[in-house]
This record gives structure tokens, sequence and C-alpha cells, in this order.
């Protein structure tokens, strides 16, 4: 997946690009509208997260010029306010979504996810691994011809291991991609849902095997 | 937020008033102008006939054989016939010697060939007007004053000078009722335009600052563009403290985000529990101050709105639908299903926001409280009366504080994992009951919250 963060907060920038790029998406950033529209001429995104605030505007006017100009690049605002007049007036402008600051980040892909799902039709990632075929956005698990939809968390889950083969996750890692920081859960609620996902992959060349003390790791063939 | 205005008369009744008195003043005015110029002309007129009868006897006088002789002209008394049989007494003296009449007719000596002198007076019991003239008669052994007087009642004078009266009276009459109906009708349509400016701004919504654009007599000019300016400067203070508003939220929330970003990403490298703990409570911290602020900004402008309702006609089945669409992928991070079980349509007449706002609040609780893998249900129904239910599979209300929850920052004993203001049924309860509804909370039988928002 390929972003374009348009925020002019360096900080905030700096932590949200660093998040997305560590579960494995690139992102590209813009701190002000001019650089922006730039940015989405000529890179191909395939969602833009916009602040509403910016030094050279407000982000309603990137709204505007990007719907003017028929892009059809879903957009998530970033917005401080929580009224809810605010929120409608930035939909009407053809605003995806949104999410208020400070944004809990599992909110944002699940809302980023939403809008995909929404907004890619045919066009939807999708990871082979042999017979299996895996698309995050759908939340589909295809094995041969039979298709399987998954839970968010039996998703997220299977993103994270899917995305890098052979390699060993700590339990507690996965307790961070998985749970929002108020779900009071203890490690070993991951085990619940490796063992959905083991009998998902049953048939198919996939298995995620214990590494006790180490965690788990996804194996093919 | 009624003020109560000082009240100091009606324009209308003061400007009725003055026009109706003027032409009351006018009227009567009128009447006894024209009744005193009739009795001028009335009296004038008999006058001159009185002055005509004494002098043609005057003229019939003359001397022979050093007698006087009169020939009254026929003419002389027959000019002075009126309608009203009106009586005529004639006296005629030689210097001051009774020759022919009343001797009774009061005497007015005129100066000789100075024309008639006239009076009123008393005769017989009645009032008489008289004329009187004299003329020097000279002939053989005979040099003589000769002066006569004519009197005639007044019967006739009078009953002209009533029918005059009342003439005029009822013209007088007649010229007042028609000022009185001009005088409404003036009124209102010199009210009207102020009348008009009046309904088109109390017509208004609570949110229209716009400058009144349609036109105005001119005397109402200043008045139009005193409120115009007002409602501009109250407008620019209006969106100046919203901007203010926006511009602190983007300021403090925007600094929180990087924390809570930050302590997200850190989270994920350290390792030491204690560590994981702090970054833990710090994301906490940073949620709970966000959301309360949030819902102490939401509470203050539904506190707002609820002083002046926008009501529109709003379809609970189609805001249940934009409701779980944006609720949606909180839902799916949580694993929870969230379901919809609504009519075609159930029409209500309100607030859209603050009707979206509230039942928002309604299902981020159960969404919340819902454990892991479990339904969240919204029902919308239209009898008996339209409502929205939302149910959960959670633990339910606490038993015997249901009944306080809703009460401004209260929250239910079972909630200290989970982060909230305790403003959320607040809201939902102020909001239900500004729509003359009501916000009942239960438990279900077989577990689970039942929250019930009803018109």
């Amino acid at each position: 997946m390929k972003f374009l963060l348009i925020e002019d907060n360096y900080d905030l920038a700096s932590a949200i690009c660093a998040r997305v790029r560590s579960d494995g998406h690139v992102i590209d950033h813009a701190d002000r509208i001019s650089d922006a529209i730039e940015f989405s001429q000529v890179g191909e995104y395939d969602l833009i997260l916009l602040d509403v605030m910016l030094p050279d505007g407000d982000g309603r006017d990137f709204l505007r010029h990007h719907r003017a100009n028929k892009q059809t690049t879903p957009i998530i605002v970033l917005t401080a306010r929580s009224q809810i007049s605010d929120r409608i007036s930035l939909l009407d402008l053809g605003a995806d979504d949104y999410v208020t600051k400070p944004f809990d980040h599992a909110e944002l892909e699940a809302r980023c996810r939403a809008v995909l799902r929404r907004n890619l039709g045919t066009a939807q990632p999708v990871t082979r691994l042999g017979n299996v075929a895996f698309n995050p956005v759908a939340g589909s698990l295809t094995i041969g011809d039979v298709v399987i939809n998954l839970r968010n968390k039996e998703l997220r889950l299977l993103e994270l291991l899917i995305n890098a083969p052979g390699q060993i996750f700590p339990k507690q890692k996965l307790v961070d991609r998985l749970f929002s920081y108020d779900d009071d859960v203890s490690e070993n609620a991951i085990e619940v849902y490796i063992g959905r996902l083991r009998k998902h992959l049953e048939g198919s060349p996939l298995s995620i095997s214990t590494h006790r003390g180490l965690g788990y790791r996804l194996d093919h063939g | 937020m009624v003020e109560v205005v000082q009240v100091s008369g009606s324009l209308r009744n003061r400007l009725t008033a003055t026009l109706i008195g003027g032409a009351a003043l006018l009227a009567v005015l009128m009447y006894f102008t024209v009744r005193t110029y009739a009795i001028q002309i009335a009296q004038q007129g008999q006058d001159n006939i009185l002055n005509a009868s004494v002098t043609s006897i005057l003229d019939a006088a003359n001397v022979s054989n050093g007698i006087i002789e009169i020939d009254f002209p026929y003419a002389s008394f027959s000019m002075l016939d009126t309608a009203s049989q009106d009586r005529i007494f004639y006296a005629i003296y030689q210097d001051d010697n009774l020759l022919s009449g009343y001797g009774g007719l009061a005497r007015i000596s005129p100066q000789v060939g100075m024309g008639s002198a006239y009076g009123n007076t008393t005769f017989q019991g009645t009032s008489v007007r008289l004329a009187s003239a004299s003329r020097m008669l000279v002939g053989e052994n005979l040099r003589a004053r000769l002066t006569v007087t004519v009197s005639q009642t007044l019967d006739g004078l009078s009953g002209t000078l009533n029918r005059i009266g009342r003439n005029v009276a009822i013209f007088g009459a007649g010229f007042f009722l028609l000022v009185v109906i001009l005088a409404f009708w003036a009124t209102s349509s010199a009210i009207g335009p102020l009348a008009q400016l009046t309904t088109s701004v109390a017509r208004r919504g609570p949110q229209d600052l716009r400058s009144v654009a349609s036109p105005v007599p001119r005397e109402m000019v200043p008045l139009v563009q005193s409120l115009n300016k007002l409602m501009a400067r109250l407008d620019q203070s209006l969106s100046r403290s919203e901007d203010f508003i926006v511009e602190a939220a983007h300021r403090v929330r925007t600094p929180l985000a990087t924390v809570r970003s930050h302590a997200e990403a850190t989270l994920r490298r350290v390792d030491r529990e204690e560590n994981r703990q702090a970054l833990r409570s710090m994301i906490r911290a940073i949620d709970e101050s966000s959301r309360a602020a949030g819902q102490l900004l939401d509470h203050a402008m539904i506190t707002f709105r609820i002083d002046d309702l926008d009501r529109q006609d709003i379809d609970l089945v189609d805001l249940a639908d934009d409701l779980v669409l944006g609720l949606m992928p909180i839902a799916e991070m949580r694993d929870v299903e969230l379901k919809l079980d609504a009519s075609v349509s159930v029409p209500v007449k309100g607030d859209m926001i603050l009707l979206q706002n509230a039942v928002r609040n309604l299902v981020d609780n159960a969404l919340k409280y819902a454990p892991r893998e479990s339904v969240v249900k919204i029902v919308v129904a239209a009898s008996p009366r339209p409502l929205i239910s939302i149910i959960d599979e959670g633990h339910g209300f606490p038993v015997g504080e249901i009944n306080g929850l809703a009460d401004r920052f209260v929250r239910g004993s079972n909630s200290k994992a989970i982060i909230g203001s305790g403003l959320g049924l607040t809201i939902a309860r102020e909001v239900a009951e500004a729509h003359d509804g009501s916000l009942s909370l239960s438990n279900n039988p077989q577990g689970g919250a039942c929250v019930i928002f009803s018109f």
C-alpha cells in the first residue's frame, strides 16, 4: 500500500510515517497543500491522510481541489475537532472518513481498511503463496476454491505473519499489534487466535509453528 | 434565554389616537366655524329685508296739508313673509309721537339719513330682530322727523339655522368616521413593513445571521442597517470564537496525537513490563483527556442547541444507517458485529446534529462494553412511538445504579477499565428530553444492556 500523509506537524508526521512503515507500507509526507497537490498528481497513492489545518490553507481546500480534478484516491481526514457538524461538512466535501486526534492507530488502520474495501473494488491487493490467496482489504483467505472470511483479529494476525514468512514473532509483539491499549488482555489471548488461524489454514501449504519462549512463525511448505 | 422587553406604549395606538384625535378636533372646529358663518349670513339676509321694508315705508310717506300721510305699499310686509309664519311688528313715530303700530316696541333712534340701525329685543315674550330708520319730512308749516321701525320674530331664522346646524353636524360626523377608517388603514400600512421585518427575522433559524435583504421603507433603513451591522458583528464574533476553538483544539490535540503515536511506537520496542505499563498508562491518560474534552465540547454545543432546536424532517433509519457505516470499522476492530434491524423508514422531526450525537454516544457505549465477538443490535421502530434501541450482549448495567447513570459525570461501577467521561448518557438523555422523548435504560433478561431512545 502507498499512502500520502499531509500534515504540517513534523513530530506527528514522523510518528505516523514510522508507524505506517513498520506495518510494511510505503508513505510519503507533504507538509503543505501546494506540495500535496504536486505529490498527488505524480505519485499513485492508494490512500491520502489529510490534516485539516495547514500552513498554506485549509485541508478542505485540498479536498475540494482533489474532487474537482476527479481524482478518486480515497481521503481520510485527521481532524482535531470532535463536533459532529464539522465532521459532516468534511464528509460532504468528499472525505471518505475521518479520525479525531489523538487517534488510535488501530482505529486508523481499521478505517483505512474499510475505506479501501469500499473504493478498491477488484483492484484489491492479494498476497499469494501456493494455492493460498490472502486479501487483507476484503479480509478473505482463499485456499484452492474455498473462501474463508476472517474476523478482524484473525485477519490482522495473518497479515503480520504472511508479510514476513519465516520470521518469529514474539507473543508480546503480536498482542501489541492486535489489541487496542485500552483492552486489558493477557498474552495468552493470542493463543486463541493462533488456534483459529491454524484451523483455517488446514489443507494449505501454510502452517504456524510455535517456538517455545520465542513466539510464532508462519511456515510455507 | 428570552429577555423581558420593556414596553412603552404602542406605536400603532399612538398613531391611531393622534390621527383620530386630530380628526375629532377638526370636525368640531368645522362645525362651529360653519355654524357661526351661517348665522352671520342668515342674519344679514333678514337685516336686508327688514331694511328694505323700513325704507319702502319711509319712502311712501309724504306731507299733505301739514299732515303726514303714509300709504303702506303691500310689499312692505309681504316681503317679510316666511314659511314659518313669523310675526311682524312695526311702529311709526313722528318725532316722539307714535303715529301707528305698536308703541311698546323698543325704539332705536338712528340718525337721519344714515341708513337703518339694527338690534335684537324682546317683544311680547318673543325675541325679535328690528330695523329702524329715520327721515326728515319738510312741508308747509311742518318739519318733522319720521322714524319707522319694523321687527320680525326669529322663528324662520332659527329654523334655517337649525337645518344648517344639523347638516353641518352630519357632515362633520361623516368626515370624522371617514378619517377614523383612514387612520386605521394608514396605521396598519405604516406599521406593516415593521411587522414584516419582525416576522422575517423571527422566522430565521438559530444559525442564520445573514443581513436583511428584502426592501424596506426609507424610514426603516437606519434600523435595518443597525440590525444588519449587529448581525454581522455577531456573526464575526461567533465565527471568531469558533475559529478560536478550532485553533485551540488543533494546537492541543496535535501534540497529544504525537505523544500517543510515539508511545504506541515505543511500546512495540520495549520489553520490560514496568515500562510497558507506564506507556499504556500514558496512552490511556491521553485517551481519557481527549475524550473528556471532546464530550465536554459536545455537551456545551448540545446545551446551546437545545435552547433553539433546528427541527428538520429526519428518517431515523437513514440516521442509523449512517452511524452504522461510520462505526463499522470500530466494531470490526473489536470483532463486534453491528446489526441494524430497521423498518422501511421512520420519519421524525428533530435536530439532525443533536440526534446523531446522542445516538452515536449510545452506540459507542454499547461497542465499548460489548464483549469481543458479540453482537450489538440497533433496532429502529416506528410504533408505538418512533424509537431507536441499542442492545448489547455485555454485562448490562450494574443493578441498583441504573437510575443515576444518566446523570452528569456518573459512571457505572463496572466501567473502571473502560475509557469514558460520564457524559455520553447525559447527552443522550438531554437530547431525548429536548425532543419530548425519553431515554430508558434496562437490562435484558438474557444479559446485556438495552437502551431505548424514544420520541
